[in-house]
């Protein structure tokens, strides 16, 4: 049998899409077990413990079903296309991203030379999504809420896009797959600790930043659950509201990818000798790592209110990263 | 006209800038109007806020109430006497010991009964359980508003205690109808006092951690100092009593300065808000009075337990309602939310000619227009919890 | 001071007042004209300094109507009940809300559940009542409206399906 080899191409990458959507969607559904248990932790009580016996880890498939099976409710005076349109463009923006992630050595999706700038541009997409909700929803606290988000989101590219140069110039190249090559070897050999302490302060601004674009808090004013009862997605129930939770979901792995791959060595195993261990254990291990220390922070602290964000971010972490650039970019050019 | 209301001007912008700023947008005709509530998770039960906005800027909050109204002055007309004290739980129904304690003492001084030490004693510790309850509830919510889901469930869990203790007491968790005109409803369970210590020795390490946890947060303060500031004047001139009240810097508290129920035989110290992360009389000196008030209730209650005499509490409990004096009377109580004024006028019969409750929060919400204009609609939610009202005692 | 000793203060001032020994509070009858120069009297006087206006009440007797005002002292801590009456049927009361700006909304209580109308109030209408409703619960002779917007407002019969459930 002789199948020409851009369809063997297509059918690999048809696969690889299957299999990141699956991922994607077992993901979400873990993550908010995992969530509802760490916030039961912290929060001093015990979680979700009935359905599946065991801790309640069926609960969210439970709970996903309840939202497939629910009425689909569209607001009378709400612009129908915009608004059936907008969570699927939101999914979009998150799912793009999984395309330049490196799960193993040979393991992506597409190993573009440009990656980094790719996911850059690509996780912007969820601007228009969130627009789109709470505009199309006909609902004044939905449009309060998108456009906060739509502020906070744009502001928020800027530092980082600028922090995730900093790997991209001690690399030398865009390309994810290469970043993660470069940091073979033990952890020492990782970016966050290469040009210490510059590259760690980039890690930190990028993994600040990267929260206030999943709308988490303490930034997740545009869903301020207290005050704007779920802002942009007020008016969605049942199927099109569990396309924005899993778009939520997917975004805070996708970010959390971002920076274990471009900052902790990707899919590289901390000691050499452990390397026998394959590569998407550690990959997702570190990503999930960071995806904990999201959920930790959302519990422990409370939200800023949007001029202090835009403050935070335009007065704090601009010039932090700019200056972080300038110095890093020193650092390569003067020592190498 | 006397004009108090104080424009909360944003920070960063002069007095001249929100003059020119203000023109301009009536102007061009831009605000918005929105409601805010009935059902909503930030105003801490139905209140509907009626919010014109520029922007993110608030430019006007009428407050509308009456979603909770249950008739009670009416309904008080029409049962006998002992037959009010469940609709008076049902006030303030997270402090309901304190609603009954208003009313009770309003019908003693009417009759002229004078309880004896113990009933005074008991009285004093289960209403300043309560203050903790209420207190844990106020600031667990006032935290939930800001985004800090983990008090809440910190303080409920403190409460829980609390609820327990007054369910063993009374037989109910929130509404107990316990404290009863002359007396108690029943006297202590076996080994109740020990449980109490066990949960003041239990809830002394709590206060510490709140304040590691949520008052003395980076983002807390920046959320509520310097926001919604209440000056004295404003405070007095709309009748604002409480903690609210002493957070504006006024010193009183009726519990020290007009005690009643024995009040007067413990020592404690009425908090006062000082300005130390803002001006005196914002957002965070409102939250911080009362944490620091939780602890006094603690010594109260601790001074309550040691100094507990024996008695009957039941001794002063008149037989029958039938003949009461004719006359009126007013009692100011300190509850957690203000003060509970009660008048009662009666008119010989087994049942009040009429009874008016005036709370602590009726007037807080009424003052509310007052000193939030120009903040951010972020900082309303901030303001609105902490006053801490409950739609009970507002509409009763 | 004691409410003996300012109604006296007050009619050296040249106000029309009534001391009323009533038990166990006793008040002072201010007739309806003088309310306003009595209130004014109280606020500012530097001795008597009633800052603060804590409650005011509404009350229908059978003769005439009867508004309640509870004033305290911040400074000098002392309290005094005021009241004045009105007419069944014209019950109109000035407002004291340009003197102590807590009574706009306790007037618009009184007006809701009572229903005295408080000349020169900056905003009077219904506050705990919906603002269609008709009627002021608190009068004696008060009867509720049946319906309200087509809900019926008194117990109906249960309807009971024909499978007897």
């Amino acid at each position: 049998m002789n199948i020409p080899q851009p369809y063997l191409d297509l059918a690999i990458k048809i696969v690889y899409l299957v299999g990141v959507l699956l991922f994607l969607t077992v993901f979400a559904l873990l993550a908010v077990w995992f969530e509802r248990k760490v916030s039961a932790h912290v929060q001093d009580r015990l979680g979700p413990m009935e359905t599946g016996k065991w801790h309640g880890w069926s609960q969210t498939i439970a709970d996903t079903i309840k939202l497939l099976i629910k009425e689909d409710i569209i607001p009378i005076a709400a612009d129908k296309k915009l608004f059936r349109l907008a969570p699927y463009v939101v999914f979009i923006g998150s799912l793009a991203g999984f395309a330049v992630l490196p799960f193993a050595a040979n393991l992506i999706g597409s190993d573009l030379n440009i990656g980094v700038y790719y996911v850059i541009a690509v996780t912007s997409l969820v601007v228009i999504g969130i627009l789109m909700a709470g505009w199309a929803s006909n609902n004044k606290w939905a449009l309060y809420g998108a456009m906060r988000s739509a502020a906070q989101m744009v502001s928020y590219e800027i530092p980082v896009a600028l922090s995730l140069l900093i790997p991209v110039i001690m690399a030398g190249t865009m390309s994810m797959e290469q970043i993660v090559h470069n940091q073979a070897g033990g952890f020492w050999n990782w970016y966050v600790f290469r040009t210490f302490p510059f590259s760690l302060v980039g890690f930190v601004i990028y993994f600040w930043a990267s929260l206030a674009e999943t709308n988490r808090t303490p930034f997740d004013i545009p869903e301020a659950e207290s005050e704007l009862v779920a802002g942009y997605h007020v008016e969605y129930s049942g199927m099109r509201f569990a396309i924005f939770f899993l778009a939520e979901y997917g975004n805070m792995f996708v970010v959390s990818a971002i920076a274990s791959t471009v900052f902790l060595g990707g899919w590289q195993a901390p000691f050499p000798f452990l390397e026998f261990i394959p590569g998407p254990f550690w990959f997702i291990g570190k990503a999930m790592t960071l995806v904990l220390i999201q959920m930790w922070i959302r519990w422990t602290l409370p939200r800023l209110r949007v001029d202090q964000l835009m403050h935070v971010c335009w007065k704090i972490f601009l010039p932090f990263s700019f200056a972080n650039l300038l110095l890093v970019g020193l650092w390569v050019v003067l020592v190498g | 006209m006397m004009e108090t209301k104080e424009l909360n001007i944003p920070l960063g912008m002069t007095p001249e800038r929100w003059e020119k700023f203000n023109l301009v947008s009536r102007a061009s005709g831009e605000r918005m109007t929105l409601q805010m509530g009935p059902q909503h998770p930030a105003t801490h039960g139905v209140l509907r806020l009626e919010l014109e906005t520029d922007g993110e800027v608030v430019t006007k909050v009428t407050p509308y109430i009456g979603y909770l109204h249950r008739c009670f002055e009416k309904m008080a007309e029409s049962v006998t006497y002992p037959q009010i004290i469940p609709y008076a739980d049902r006030m303030d129904y997270l402090s309901s010991m304190n609603m009954e304690l208003g009313y009770v003492l309003a019908v003693e001084k009417l009759m002229g009964i004078e309880v004896n030490e113990r009933v005074q004693t008991l009285r004093v510790l289960v209403c300043e359980l309560n203050r903790i309850g209420s207190h844990c509830v106020a600031l667990g919510t006032y935290g939930l508003d800001l985004g800090a889901w983990t008090p809440l469930l910190y303080l409920f869990q403190a409460r829980e205690h609390i609820l327990d203790l007054l369910e063993e007491l009374s037989g109910a968790r929130m509404l107990f109808n316990y404290i009863r005109i002359g007396g108690l409803a029943n006297d202590l369970p076996n080994g109740w006092t020990d449980k109490v210590r066990e949960f003041c020795d239990f809830m002394a390490p709590k206060i510490p951690e709140l304040n590691d946890l949520l008052s003395y947060n980076k983002i807390f303060i920046e959320r509520t100092a310097n926001v919604g500031v209440m000056s004295p004047e404003v405070a007095i001139a709309y009748g604002v009593t409480g903690p609210n009240l002493r957070a504006s810097g006024v010193d009183w508290d009726m519990r020290r300065d007009a005690p009643y129920s024995g009040y007067e035989n413990y020592e404690f110290e009425p908090q006062l808000g000082r300005g130390e992360f803002g001006q005196v009389g914002d957002c965070w000196d409102r939250y911080i009075v009362r944490v620091r008030e939780m602890d006094e209730s603690l010594k109260i209650i601790r001074q309550a337990l040691d100094r507990l005499p024996d008695g009957d509490v039941k001794e002063k409990i008149p037989r029958s309602f039938g003949k009461m004096p004719v006359g009126e009377v007013y009692i100011s109580t300190e509850a957690p939310r203000g003060e509970l004024g009660i008048y009662l006028v009666s008119d010989g019969t087994n049942k009040p000619y009429r009874v008016k409750a005036r709370s602590g929060a009726y007037c807080a919400v009424s003052a509310l227009p007052a000193f939030s204009v120009g903040v951010l609609i972020a900082d309303l939610v901030a303001i609105v919890a902490s006053i801490d009202i409950v739609l009970g005692e507002v509409d009763r | 001071m004691t409410p003996e000793q300012i109604s006296q203060q007050l009619a050296a001032d040249g106000l029309s007042v009534t001391y009323q020994d009533s038990s166990p509070d006793p008040h002072i009858l201010v007739p309806v004209e003088s309310l306003i120069d009595v209130a004014k009297m109280l606020k500012e006087d530097p001795d008597l300094s009633f800052d603060s206006l804590m409650c005011l009440s509404g009350l229908d007797w059978p003769e005439h109507f009867e508004v309640v005002y509870h004033l305290f002292s911040y400074k000098y801590r002392h309290r005094v009940t005021l009241k004045v009456h009105c007419s069944k049927d014209n019950p109109t009361v000035p407002t004291v809300s340009q003197i102590w700006p807590t009574a706009e909304w306790h007037e618009r209580e009184a007006f809701d559940l009572v229903g005295i109308k408080f000349d020169g109030h900056p905003d009077p209408r219904r506050i705990l009542l919906p603002e269609d409703w008709e009627g002021h619960p608190l009068r004696k002779d008060d009867q509720p409206p049946t319906h309200w917007h087509d809900i019926p407002l008194t117990p109906q019969p249960s309807i009971i399906a024909d499978d007897g459930n």
